[in-house]
């Protein structure tokens, strides 16, 4: 009876972790979009007005 | 120090949290009153600000009171684990490990400041970063377990919000925004001693210093009653000083008078059960008192701009 309790609890382990992932995922393209649209908002067209 | 008894029980189930204990360890409802009494500030400054530069301003307070309440929650686990109200948090429960909520608000700290600095400016960046150092290490590493007085200057961290907000548009501190903290710092006494008085045993339990436990009951309605008192006062400021206009001043004389009533009749009452009872629904009255003040600030400042008044 232990093996598939232990199963069960792993099973339950990486559908955790890969949630965790998906959310972590989701906050860093959040996180790059804002700070892109931002980038527009603040500088406009000038943010490619500058010396090469 | 009774986290360093449990880790060893725990760990086993302990890292691998939920997608939900970490939303949890950004306290979400202290969240909500953040982000309300910051958008006001934001809303009320003057000169404007781009929609989109300001919502990122909002999250980034937002997420920067988050931080620290996870580093509230990494601190005081073994407090956490004693008292009823939140002994089902994350780490005491057991479904996370400390060193991950301790990581996870130094993250969120670091980039909710940086973010709110390039979007907006450096003071308001300054402001939240300071917010969060204030209730993290003075609040909670320092005052809450050493006195009674914890929640009056802990209050301020509590008070700033608004001002970061104000901050972001206008890049300065004035006095209209020091007295939407003025107004925060003040209803929070009342507020948390209320609660305390009908949840003595738990602070107890948990060797806090609250006010109740330490000074006695008839010590603490007194000093309920004196920051009401105060608090009523700062709420008039806004229309002393030709902020606000008849809305608010009506609003706020309307909802202060009821605030001092309920302290008043608080303060009155001499036996165990009437007291809990009248704690309770001054607690429960604070809370949307605070909420119709900041509804009455947006209201009336929006009917200016509108011509209504």
């Amino acid at each position: 009876m232990v093996e598939p309790v232990k199963r069960d609890e792993e099973a339950e382990a990486a559908a955790r972790r890969r949630r965790r992932s998906v959310a972590l995922g989701l906050a860093l393209a959040a996180f790059v979009i804002i700070v892109y649209v931002l980038t527009i908002v603040k500088m406009g067209p000038a943010v490619l007005d500058r010396p090469l | 120090m009774a986290y360093v008894h449990h880790s060893n029980e725990i760990s086993h189930r302990a890292h691998e949290a939920r997608v939900e204990d970490y939303l949890a360890l950004l306290k979400p409802r202290v969240m909500s009153l953040v982000v309300f009494t910051a958008l006001v500030g934001l809303l009320l400054a003057p000169g404007g600000i781009n929609p989109f530069v300001g919502a990122v301003a909002i999250l980034c307070i937002a997420i920067g009171a988050g931080a620290s309440g996870a580093l509230n929650m990494w601190y005081d686990a073994d407090i956490d684990a004693v008292m009823s109200r939140t002994a089902n948090r994350p780490i005491p429960a057991g479904r996370m490990e400390r060193d991950h909520a301790l990581a996870f608000g130094l993250v969120l700290s670091v980039f909710s400041v940086a973010l709110l600095g390039l979007a907006t400016n450096w003071l308001a960046a300054g402001l939240l970063a300071f917010t969060i150092f204030f209730y993290a290490v003075i609040y909670t590493m320092w005052l809450k377990r050493s006195t009674p007085q914890n929640i009056v200057i802990g209050g301020a961290a509590g008070a700033f919000p608004p001002m970061v907000g104000w901050a972001a548009v206008t890049g300065t501190i004035s006095i209209e925004s020091v007295v939407l903290f003025l107004i925060i710092f003040l209803w929070t006494p009342p507020h948390f001693w209320a609660l305390a008085l009908y949840k003595q045993s738990d602070y107890g339990a948990a060797n806090i210093p609250m006010l109740p436990n330490v000074a006695g009951e008839p010590a603490t309605k007194l000093q309920i009653l004196v920051y009401s008192v105060l608090l009523v006062a700062s709420t008039l400021i806004p229309s002393w000083i030709g902020f606000m206009g008849p809305i608010y001043t009506a609003a706020a004389v309307g909802t202060g008078a009821g605030f001092l009533w309920f302290a008043w009749a608080l303060f009155r009452t001499t036996e165990t059960v009437a007291m809990k009872k009248a704690g309770r629904v001054l607690f429960t009255y604070s809370l949307s008192y605070l909420a119709v003040i900041f509804l009455a600030l947006i209201t009336d400042h929006v009917a200016n701009m509108l011509g209504w008044l």
